[in-house]
């Protein structure tokens, strides 16, 4: 080990130590089943928002930002711009009727809503599947981070972070998690606040050099030229803006608001701290711009966040910047991958783990699940190389967008939707997009316009799923649940009515 | 069916055997409870489209706009290229503030609803 590595690794331990310590703290509140899950539904707006927030934040908009927008320039900032603005729509569309639901998870909602064990099914098969893709980049991103950090083979950050998130999730649950996932928040605002604003202090010393000039289109917000490009960013646009809600991390922590009232409160104290820490990818890009070309050149842009402060900063003060932006990152892992193991657990223990623990229901199958929805992802991360995490991601949005967003928003808004209409929609949508992606993953990208639409499929999968969803439904007008109204009445009234 | 609904003089805290008897209106799939409870929706409906509307021509029209007047992303504000001012830091604020706008609107019309139905209001007793 070299003294290079010092920091990165007093880091990774401080984090890990951190998060397994504050999971135990919050393990003393965490006894009934209720608690594993959605934190007995107590968790108020501040901290909730910062557990959403916390978890929200993978290594794709820690690291995978700046890369971006050194690269790429103005039309990656449409990323984070979709990531918040995807609050704003979920606030809007579902955020209250969905916490009145009073259902656990997405297939619980789906099957209250259209009383078909079919759609609760369809459901679980499609959060797990995005789950677990999500999952893969994170892990695969760990065993990058660590590689770049301290030196260390890749499996092994791979392998520290599905141990932590494991020992977190099993041990504590939800509430713990929600005290985990909150701190992770402030931490990863921290990691790229303060290293940001040293770094512009030290280029302010050097006498503010300017990058390249305007004319090479960095600042364009349009992706490429003509109808493509265009056609490329709208459909970015859209996938990232209807994708959020869809997703099952996200959906999960809206159960844990005390009600409606508190769940739109959560949402917008969300889309301030998602705000507050999207200002700063920007900085380091331009900085890049500035001090790390050799990053472009190398074409190893996703370590920007990483290796900006060395590149700028020599010696202790350089060091400590290091450690904390390694800390930064390693929290995003964390936070997000335990996020995704809590939803996708739940949904495993609702419907097979309870099944296999007949003796003892409840806590012990969450168990069983947890270690499941972990071991799978973590194996896939191992076998499978170069999936890419801004693939990945992008992936799931568009998979989120094209499934959950229509059967959420026509179930919320809409009486005469069907479980046959459901099934039909979700797998148009999830077939459209999902095999779109998985073809672009395989490598298979022709040129012009069929490789746009398969590269970012949103803009078609989904209206195409809408379209499906309610062409099927009113054609099946009579399997329009006798419940239906009942159930919107409780969606949109408010509590203080006494339901 | 008429888009306004509007009870006169509905006393704005009745008894509680009331508001559960208004509200079983609506549960109960009575005339008067279909036109309460599709008064809400289609309030809150509304209200869900316009702000996306609004989204779509502010937000949503930029790529267009870049696309169609590209001499936009050289012009500089406070030394910053438009498009990194909107898109980097702008689009925070104006999105909390249309978030903000929402909550508001959102609870006004669940209120009007409790009145409607005559529920107790917890708004009004906080004196907010």
């Amino acid at each position: 080990m070299e003294r290079a590595d010092v920091p990165g690794l007093v880091a990774v331990v401080l984090v890990t130590l951190a998060t397994l310590a504050i999971g135990t703290w919050g393990l003393r509140f965490s006894r009934t089943t209720s608690d594993f899950f959605v934190a007995s539904r107590t968790v108020r707006p501040g901290l909730n928002a910062s557990a959403i927030g916390g978890e929200y934040l993978s290594a794709a908009s820690f690291l995978g930002i700046a890369g971006l927008l050194l690269v790429g320039g103005a039309d990656m900032l449409w990323y984070p711009v979709g990531w918040t603005a995807g609050y704003l729509v979920l606030l809007v569309l579902v955020a209250a009727p969905l916490r009145r639901s009073g259902a656990y998870t997405l297939p619980d909602f789906a099957e209250a809503r259209l009383g078909s064990g079919t759609v609760r099914a369809a459901c679980s098969l499609l959060v797990v599947g995005i789950g677990w893709l999500y999952m893969i980049p994170q892990f695969e991103g760990a065993g990058i981070t660590l590689r770049s950090a301290i030196g260390a083979p890749e499996w092994a950050g791979s392998l520290v972070v599905a141990g932590v998130v494991l020992a977190n999730v099993t041990s504590g649950g939800m509430r713990s998690v929600t005290f985990v996932q909150a701190f992770q928040y402030w931490l990863k605002l921290t990691a790229l606040l303060v290293p940001a604003a040293v770094l512009v202090a030290v280029w302010w010393g050097d006498g503010r050099p300017g990058g390249p000039g305007g004319g090479d289109g960095w600042s364009n917000p349009v992706a490429g030229d003509g109808g493509i490009g265009l056609y490329t960013t709208y459909s970015l646009i859209a996938g990232l803006f209807l994708g959020t809600m869809g997703l099952p991390h996200v959906v999960v922590r809206f159960y844990t608001n005390p009600d409606g009232h508190a769940a739109r409160r959560t949402t917008f104290v969300v889309l301030a701290l998602l705000g507050l820490f999207y200002l700063w990818p920007p900085v380091y890009a331009a900085l890049g711009r500035v001090y790390g070309d050799r990053l472009v050149t190398e074409g190893r842009s996703d370590v920007l966040v990483l290796e900006l402060p060395r590149a700028m900063l020599d010696g202790v003060g350089g060091d400590v910047l290091t450690g904390l932006v390694t800390a930064g990152a390693f929290a995003a892992f964390l936070s997000t991958s335990s996020g995704l193991a809590i939803a996708v657990s739940g949904v495993l223990t609702q419907d097979v783990t309870s099944r296999l623990v007949n003796e003892q229901r409840g806590v012990p199958a969450f168990r069983l699940a947890a270690m499941v929805a972990v071991v799978v992802p973590v194996v896939a991360a191992l076998l499978v190389r170069n999936v890419g995490v801004a693939q990945s991601v992008g992936l799931a949005f568009a998979v989120a967008a094209s499934t959950f967003c229509p059967l959420l928003v026509l179930g919320i808004w809409w009486r005469r939707l069907t479980d046959v209409g459901a099934l039909a929609g979700l797998a148009a949508g999830g077939i459209g997009a999902g095999g779109a992606a998985i073809a672009t993953l395989a490598g298979y990208a022709p040129g012009g316009w069929a490789g746009a639409l398969l590269a970012q499929p949103a803009a078609w999968s989904v209206p195409v799923a809408v379209l499906v969803m309610a062409t099927v439904s009113l054609a099946t007008a009579d399997r329009e649940p006798p419940h239906a109204r009942r159930f919107l009445v409780r969606l949109h009234t408010p509590e203080s009515l006494g339901r | 069916m008429t888009e306004r609904v509007r009870v006169t003089g509905p006393p704005r805290h009745t008894s509680a055997g009331r508001a559960a008897s208004r509200l079983g209106d609506v549960h109960e799939q009575t005339a008067l409870g279909d036109v309460y409870l599709r008064s809400l929706l289609r309030a809150q409906l509304g209200l869900a489209a316009r702000l996306l509307a609004l989204l779509a021509v502010t937000l949503g029209v930029l790529p267009l706009a870049f696309h169609l007047a590209p001499s936009l992303i050289d012009v500089r504000l406070l030394g910053i290229p438009l498009p990194w001012l909107l898109l980097g830091v702008l689009v925070h604020p104006f999105l909390l503030l249309l978030a903000w706008r929402y909550i508001r609107s959102a609870e006004h019309n669940e209120r009007v609803f409790a009145d409607l139905v005559g529920g107790p209001d917890p708004q009004d007793e906080d004196g907010a």
